[in-house]
């Protein structure tokens, strides 16, 4: 007849956490990465019978074993980071603009006009026209759901996702239009000859040096801060963060709801067809369906993980190009194909998101609190 | 004065219907019940006594199956149980009424009261249900027609059909959270008089409440707990409204409101044929006319949900209504008509109007910013520069409400939602009286805060009103009411059912006025 009579208790039970430090916070998430590591060697151990140190060995070399290998991951981090911080503002103000994937196609389709149309105009002007063109374009492409929202509360979600069809439509029918060879339906590198429109033709060269990729890197990061100073010290940041936590309390600040709606997604839709823009001049040089390659998708997880934070989405991206780019080494190694390595960063981001749950909550095996058992066990107390 | 406290060991002979032995529950470190013990008798009314945030909710709740204890046991009936979930409670006779109703709409009274119940056979015989039940409304004097679908009832005739519901699925022990929080007096009376009969039937009664006058009115004997302890069980005939009020504080505390004469009252807001609907376009105010004078506290009594919202929200420029909201600043006397204008074109017109909004984190604060971004919700606009946010002016403003008031944060930085209800509402009512309002509208600005607070706010809304702010009050609670407006309007289903001077009406007028729908 005392408390451990209870014998059909429940075996486990959750609790919500108060604050914890941060280094405890950092701490659960090191344990997380360090356990991934583990669960990823045993993987490739398992499938492959390699050794999982040289498998990580060659995964480092993949990502930054030269200088050129480096620039390459930078690259992509910039391009990631980009994308993360356009969607941002929107996620912010709980609008799910998940058609990032898109609003890239069509300032990329944009980009690729202009270098196609206007290629012999000088550089300056075409550089300016380009800029001017993607923004534009992805602008639009963000602006029509928000219209939308705004106006007659349709759903975002859906309405996002299926512009990305569209843009993708839009991106097979103009690979056609102006297809390199008859028949090939690919648009082949534009401009190849004249290298107009690319942003390491010589005009960019004088002012950022030999590097093609060093530009968008700066671009990126100018654009990190920027967002950060945007979303926390100016009146529009503040407007979006009102708006994201209750239309009610905007509204009874005095903010004009819809205006604000409209205003974010112009800014999200235009800076992710500006990184449209970087992908096309900045490294392919040609537009594809598959130009934009899920990135739009992938940002939303860095914006996430990163809690809105620009500068902590700068780690999160770096890490997830790291391991892409890495695994293209690996795949080719250990004669995997680059499937792995996604099984490989989806095991790592599976413990790393999982442990936000440990962060937040903490779970009780049976009854905890035996410090006062005995005490509580009889006596009746007044 | 001498109070018998109780001191039950469980080794005394008699059965209980319920007895608590050493219960303990923790959310996170905070220890929400910490060693609890207590007990109920059969056919006896216990009320369980105490302020917001002392842990009766939370407690009742483990004996309803909802939350499970991390410490002690539960006796039922002289027996030891484990209740995991509100089923095993039902099977131990145990029924819980909360404050939120869990009925559906489209249903009648007698399908919602055997709803989820199991059947002989796949068939239901809803006459010989139906009568099964009427039996039990007719033993007990229930005012519920069974056939009566929910949506078309009134709050007061929901919550008997929870009592019903419980009842005939063979409850013999019954919980009621807050039951007279959402009732006019009248309602009330007939509430405890239907409590009265099942207590004399055997049944046994917990009921939560921290209004004292109830609590004298109702029950055998008191539990009080405090901050999640348990303080002690007295019996009512030897309590007192002081003595419950100290032993459930821990301190004295003064229960008395002030309500100085109003000194050279003028006309501020004169709202005239006000007619608004809500979302689902139904009439939520109809043709309300009233004026509101400088120097004044005008309270605003009605069952919750008789077009209180709405009426404050129109004012505000958050709802879209009909009719004309006549404003006058104290520095002209041409009035400016405040209908059609959102809350940014009232500020630019230079009203000075505040508004404590009865949602404070879903309208009047954002929770998860800290007080200086709150503050920020009414000034961000300002300040020099023109993209930039000015942030210290906020920042000293909220470190002086916070010492002013005496805010308890960890941080000027620390999101607001973390903050407990009675600091939620310090920080909100602080900065709308920060904005030197000449107009100050407040909507429950007490709901949910223990004594200190509450009294605290009462005595910020007469220094309001002694500077000559026209106040606005819409409460819950008649007694404050009465108390502390010089006049009180009575809102009705969207009417105004009559204005009265607070210092002569009895709270039985009032009530009345509550459920007289139409002019008369």
């Amino acid at each position: 007849m005392n408390g451990k009579s209870a014998a059909k208790e429940p075996f486990a039970r959750v609790v919500r956490r108060d604050e914890l430090p941060l280094w405890r916070r950092l701490g659960i998430r090191v344990i997380a990465a360090g356990l991934s590591l583990i669960v990823c060697a045993l993987f490739i151990f398992l499938v492959t019978r390699s050794n999982p140190a040289a498998v990580y060995k060659s995964l480092v070399d993949g990502a930054v074993g030269t200088s050129r290998r480096t620039w390459s991951t930078l690259r992509d981090t910039a391009i990631l980071l980009s994308i993360a911080l356009a969607i941002t503002p929107a996620f912010k103000m709980r609008f799910w603009n998940i058609g990032a994937e898109g609003q890239i196609l069509v300032g990329g389709i944009a980009t690729a006009a202009v270098m196609r149309y206007c290629g012999g105009i000088s550089p300056f002007l075409l550089f300016v026209a380009i800029i001017a063109a993607s923004l534009a374009a992805g602008m639009l492409w963000g602006l029509v759901p928000a219209v939308f929202k705004a106006i007659w509360g349709t759903n975002e979600t859906l309405f996002t996702l299926m512009m990305n069809y569209i843009a993708i439509q839009l991106t097979s029918f103009f690979s056609i239009v102006w297809e390199a060879k008859k028949g090939s339906g690919t648009i082949g590198t534009i401009n190849s000859d004249t290298k107009a429109g690319w942003i390491s033709t010589s005009f960019m060269e004088g002012l950022f040096g030999k590097s093609n990729y060093s530009i968008i890197v700066l671009l990126v990061l100018l654009l990190t801060i920027g967002m950060y100073i945007y979303l926390k010290y100016t009146k529009h940041g503040y407007e979006i963060s009102l708006v994201g936590e209750s239309t009610n309390t905007a509204r009874y600040a005095g903010v004009n709801v819809r205006l604000v709606t409209i205003r974010t997604m112009a800014l999200s839709g235009a800076i992710c067809g500006l990184t449209g823009f970087f992908m096309v001049s900045g490294s392919s040089h040609t537009i594809s369906t598959s130009t934009a390659g899920g990135r739009g998708f992938t940002a939303i997880i860095v914006s996430w993980l990163a809690k809105f934070n620009p500068f902590i989405m700068i780690i999160v991206s770096f890490f997830l190009s790291f391991m892409s780019n890495g695994a293209i080494q690996i795949a080719s190694e250990f004669k995997l194909n680059e499937s792995a390595s996604e099984v490989i960063t989806g095991i790592i981001l599976f413990f790393i998101l999982g442990s936000e749950f440990f962060v937040n909550y903490r779970v009780i095996l049976g009854r905890h609190h035996d410090k006062n058992e005995s005490s509580t066990g009889k006596e009746g107390q007044a | 004065m001498t109070q018998s406290r109780e001191n039950i060991s469980p080794s005394s002979g008699e059965k209980y219907a319920i007895e608590l032995r050493g219960i303990s529950k923790y959310f996170g470190k905070v220890a929400a019940n910490e060693n609890i013990s207590l007990s109920v008798r059969q056919g006896e009314i216990l009320s369980l006594l105490g302020e917001n945030g002392s842990g009766k909710t939370t407690l009742m709740n483990m004996l309803s199956g909802i939350y499970f204890p991390d410490h002690g046991q539960i006796f039922v009936n002289g027996k030891e149980v484990v209740i995991r979930s509100p089923k095993d409670a039902y099977e131990l006779g145990i029924g819980m009424i909360h404050q939120h109703f869990k009925l559906i709409d489209v249903f009648t009274a007698a399908e919602n009261i055997i709803l989820g119940m199991d059947g002989q056979s796949g068939m239901i015989n809803m006459k010989a249900v139906s009568a099964g039940i009427q039996s039990l409304i007719d033993r007990y004097g229930f005012h519920l027609d069974l056939n009566r679908k929910i949506y078309d009832m009134s709050v007061s005739e929901k919550q008997t059909v929870e009592i019903v519901k419980m009842l005939y699925r063979g409850a013999s022990i019954l919980i009621l959270d807050e039951p007279t929080a959402v009732l006019t007096p009248q309602e009330t009376d007939h509430l405890f008089d239907v409590l009265r009969k099942m207590k004399e039937d055997g049944k046994s009664i917990i009921i939560i409440t921290h209004k004292l006058q109830e609590v004298l009115s109702l029950s055998d004997r008191v539990a009080i707990l405090r901050k999640g302890k348990y303080i002690g069980t007295v019996l009512t005939s030897e309590a007192t409204r002081q003595s419950l009020s100290d032993m459930m504080v821990g301190e004295r505390v003064s229960l008395d409101i002030d309500r100085p004469l109003p000194v050279d009252p003028k006309e501020c807001l004169k709202v005239s044929h006000l007619t608004c609907y809500d979302k689902y376009g139904v009439k939520a105010l109809d043709d309300v006319n009233f004026t509101a004078y400088t120097g004044e506290i005008l309270g605003i009594a009605g069952v919750a949900g008789s077009g209180q919202r709405e009426l404050l929200e129109a004012i505000a420029g958050l709802h879209e209504c009909e009719g004309q909201i006549l404003y006058t600043s104290p520095s002209s006397d041409t009035p400016t008509d405040l209908k059609g204008m959102d809350p940014l074109a009232i500020k630019q017109a230079g009203v000075a109007l505040s508004f404590v909004p009865e949602d404070r984190l879903g309208m009047g604060l954002n929770g998860d910013m800290g007080m200086t971004g709150n503050m920020l919700i009414r000034s961000y606009r300002e300040g020099p520069f023109h993209t930039l946010m000015e942030r210290k002016k906020p920042r000293d403003l909220a470190e002086k409400i916070r010492s002013s008031l005496g805010v308890v944060t960890p941080g000027l930085n620390t999101p607001v939602r973390r903050l407990s209800g009675g600091n939620v509402q310090k920080v909100l009512v602080g900065r709308e009286i920060a904005t030197a309002p000449h107009l100050l509208m407040t909507a429950y600005a007490v709901r949910g805060l223990d004594i200190n607070t509450s009294m605290l706010i009462y005595q910020l809304l007469n220094e309001q009103k002694a500077k000559g702010v026209a106040v606005i009050y819409v409460g819950e609670d008649l007694d404050v009411l009465l108390a502390l407006s010089d006049r009180i309007l009575v809102l009705c289903g969207g009417h105004v059912s009559g204005i009265l001077d607070a210092r002569t009406a009895s709270k039985e007028e009032v009530g009345l006025l509550m459920t007289t729908h139409g002019e008369e």
